[in-house]
């Protein structure tokens, strides 16, 4: 990547001439700069995509029309299941980090993260996590098959991949775990002089917010799939009603992770969206203030909505009611990030950059996501809507072109400060546009389905949903196709193009951009001056 | 099933075009499945208005939303010298707004849903009560008043074209996987009480038109109810929606709405037919018991 840094002058000052970095694989294995784990969580996740989205292809090819062609109903289900797990804790979050890495030292002006020997071990268990979750493919049994929230009794079914999958499980929690309090530690104590927390760029706070949820959150999965092994090997009941226990009371641990979950999925893609948004408007943020305080209500909401993925199972009326009005409020905080980021383009001076298109795909489409997210609120239509294609393709619309939009969305707007060089637009927006167009044609029909009343989670369906499922399946295949795109025009844009700036976008603002372009292997090995801050603070 | 409502014509419109391009012989066309049914029970029907209602208010929020930053996009652009207004940034009275302004339509839509909500709760003064137990893949129906039992699995002609490369074409099979051997027989006009239960895994009972969706989770009961409105008797199809394992699309639910009439002469001869079938019945019931036992062991085993 990064060869010897050029230092425009006007940086010099702050530009230390040892760029030394260890070479060949003890650079990586023994990695504790943070470029160099950002970049292998970045990989990492790119990898994890691809796994997870073939595992989406066997889904969409099976669905493509009635009757089994292609796979045994359980094979099937462990598709869904291990899509769900790859794309979440190994091609999103893994994502995240990779870009908190690479960014949070540089926009803080901060010479690495706080905890760099935590930062490569919370690394380098993924990749152990993920090879023993896949290896669950090949033994008896299969892979599990009971989806990514393993509800008691069903997962305890399970076959050899049982401890195997919860050992997985385990592992990846520990990793954002570590990789949490690492950020946490980062921003709380390593702000260059002048950075007050009300300057800080978006993506750092949306970053500390979440980092927050995530140690909240990763214990209680670790705590109740703990409680499924100790179920499945030590003759606990926590789940079995024949010895006391009780199924539900999985699901309200589940969720109680599984929702705040939702929210470290998508509230670091808040902050990219605040970062790119003004710098293609030509205009500061509008309402940044407000724009933290909803995130932390966000934060907090996300706490107390989680029995609305539970509205079926027969929790009392009061709880319903209760969990409907919280699960609505969110809308709030949510609405007035919306209307933010609408302001900031109202008035401004707007052009469209890939990053921009990514941010604007975001924009809209995690829009109509939201709008479906308040129809799935109201219980009695929850009773229609609840294991079907229509919350499918609700959670879809806010993880696609929601949180991935914005990690792509992140690429396109950082990687000419990583690498040095500008990439191919053309293509950028080629993959955008094809992206865009297919991922509507992949999930808008589910929600059509889903209202007619197709289940999810079936390999197979009544013949009335052939057409939407066929529209569906070649708009995935369209899709997953036009993401070979994305891996191209990064190794293009490694290897050569037009050298960027240090600025790289006219109208950019943060500590990142006052680097040379590509950023130097270490960064603010001096901190930025107060000046440099308050320039870099857009507001 | 029901004849779905179009959302929108002209994209009704727009996927006739596409069937025409597509499938020019399929007759029965599914590009009309695009929305809810409006069922055959006040429940279901007060769904349906609940969910159009939101569905509205969001395409109004939609149309003002879009629209603006539809607007913003195209006059407000670099390349025709747009000149940004960066003073704008923050307005404390516009903001107080637009955060008031989502409450009031969130209240506006929860008052009506916590309506319906409380009356799908209310599962008084039943007539009829039926106990529903899921099994790894089928339904078990007891009419607890009379003692009439029986199970309910996917029909046999879906069973056979639903098996890897059967060369079955699904679209031969009369109401493909959403078929049974025997439906659940209820009458019409009656409010119907469901305690639903299940005896392996969380299953989930949902009959889309009775507007009904509830988990059948093992060791617990359930409660919930429906009454079919007494002018609309008919067969009324959905499927199990939680997953449950293997087959766990091909566990469907068949409900067989009778006029109160018909409904007492299928129950009689029922009763006698199964008085009749009891030594098979006891079998059956002795299977049921083994396969209890048995996965007790396994669990214990473990």
């Amino acid at each position: 990547m990064a060869e010897h840094a050029h230092a425009p002058a006007a940086v010099v000052h702050e530009h230390e001439e040892h760029d030394h970095k260890p070479h060949g694989w003890k650079r990586w294995v023994y990695a504790t700069n943070h470029k160099d784990i950002g970049t292998m969580y970045l990989v990492f996740s790119g990898l994890m995509f691809l796994i997870g989205g073939s595992f989406a292809m066997v889904i969409r090819a099976e669905l493509f029309k009635p009757g089994m062609q292609l796979v045994d109903p359980q094979l099937f289900n462990s598709m869904t299941t291990m899509h769900a797990l790859f794309m979440i804790f190994g091609a999103v979050m893994p994502a995240w980090t990779g870009l908190a890495n690479w960014l949070i030292p540089m926009q803080i002006g901060a010479p690495d993260m706080a905890l760099p020997r935590l930062n490569n071990m919370s690394f380098w268990i993924l990749p152990f996590a993920f090879t023993l979750l896949f290896c669950t493919l090949f033994v008896p049994g299969g892979a599990p098959a009971g989806g990514w929230t393993m509800y008691a009794p069903l997962f305890v079914q399970t076959g050899d991949a049982f401890p195997m999958t919860i050992f997985a499980i385990h592992m990846m929690g520990a990793s954002s775990i570590l990789g949490a309090i690492n950020v946490i530690v980062t921003i709380m104590n390593m702000r260059a002089k002048g950075m007050g927390l009300l300057r800080m760029p978006l993506f750092v706070w949306t970053w500390l917010i979440t980092a927050f949820l995530l140690i909240a959150a990763m214990p209680v999965l670790a705590g109740a799939v703990t409680m499924l092994l100790t179920d499945h090997y030590f003759g606990t009941t926590f789940f079995a009603a024949t010895g006391g226990g009780d199924p539900i009371m999985f699901q309200h641990i589940f969720w109680f992770f599984g929702h705040p979950e939702v929210y470290i999925l998508i509230l670091p893609a808040f902050g990219v969206v605040s970062e790119i948004i003004p710098t293609f408007s030509r205009k500061p943020l509008f309402g940044y203030e407000t724009m933290v305080y909803a995130t932390a209500s966000i934060g907090f909401l996300s706490f107390i909505v989680w029995a609305h993925h539970m509205f079926v199972t027969g929790i009392p009326l009061a709880g319903q009611l209760f969990f409907m009005l919280s699960t609505m409020l969110i809308a709030v905080p949510t609405g007035v990030k919306v209307f933010n980021w609408t302001a900031t383009m109202y008035k401004g001076s707007l052009s469209f950059e890939p990053p921009m298109l990514f941010a604007l795909g975001f924009l809209f489409m995690f829009t109509i996501g939201g709008f479906s997210g308040l129809m799935l609120a109201l219980v009695p239509a929850d009773y229609e809507y609840h294991g079907t294609y229509f919350v499918v393709a609700h959670f879809h619309y806010v993880l696609v072109p929601g949180a991935v939009f914005a990690i792509m969305g992140a690429v396109y707007y950082w990687l000419p400060k990583w690498c040095g060089n500008m990439y191919d637009m053309r293509l950028a927006k080629w993959h955008f546009w094809l992206s865009a167009i297919f991922v509507n044609v992949l999930f808008f029909p589910q929600h059509f389905l889903g209202l007619a009343g197709m289940p999810r989670r079936i390999p197979d369906y009544p013949v009335q949903f052939t057409d939407w499922n066929m529209v569906s399946s070649l708009g995935g295949f369209a899709f997953g196709l036009s993401q070979f795109l994305f891996p191209y025009i990064i190794w293009k844009c490694i290897r050569s193009g037009e050298r960027a700036t240090g600025r790289v976008w006219e109208s950019a603002h943060g500590l990142e951009w006052e680097l040379p372009s590509p950023a130097p292997y270490h960064s603010w090995g001096e901190p930025p001056s107060e000046a440099l801050i308050a320039r870099g603070a857009a507001h | 099933m029901k004849k779905s409502r179009k959302i929108v014509p002209s994209f009704a419109a727009l996927a006739a075009l596409l069937c025409s391009l597509a499938q020019p012989a399929h007759a029965e066309s599914g590009w009309a499945e695009l929305n809810m049914t409006r069922g055959v029970t006040a429940i279901s029907r007060q769904i349906y208005d609940l969910h159009m209602m939101c569905f509205w208010v969001c395409v109004g929020i939609g149309i003002v939303v879009f629209g603006v930053m539809i607007y913003s996009i195209v006059v407000f652009r670099h390349s025709k010298g747009a000149v940004p207004d960066t003073t704008m940034v923050h307005n404390t009275k516009v903001e107080v707004i637009w955060t008031i302004v989502p409450v009031a339509i969130l209240i506006g839509v929860a008052i009506p849903a916590a309506r319906v909500l409380i009356r799908t709760a209310d599962v008084s003064n039943s007539q009829l009560t039926v106990k529903v137990t899921g099994y790894q893949w089928g339904w078990n129906y007891d009419y607890l008043q009379s003692g009439v039992s029986f199970f309910s699995k996917l029909d046999a002609l879906s069973n056979a074209a639903r098996q890897l490369d059967s060369g079955i074409d699904p679209n031969t099979v009369p109401h493909y996987l959403h078929n049974v051997d025997h439906p659940l027989v209820v009458p019409t006009g009656t409010k119907i009480l469901l305690l639903i239960t299940a005896d392996d895994v969380i299953h989930s009972w949902w009959v889309p038109d009775l507007g009904v969706k509830r988990d059948a989770v093992p060791g617990f009961i359930n409660e919930t109810w429906f009454e079919v409105d007494a002018d609309k008797p008919g067969v009324y199809r959905g499927q199990c929606s939680e997953l449950c394992g293997r087959d766990h699309a091909f566990m469907p639910i068949v409900v067989d709405a009778l006029s109160k009439a018909d409904f007492a002469t299928w129950l009689k001869n029922e009763e006698a037919a199964q008085k009749t079938q009891q030594p098979a019945q006891a079998a059956a019931a002795a299977t049921a018991a083994a396969r209890q036992t048995q996965l007790a062991d396994t669990s214990a085993a473990h």
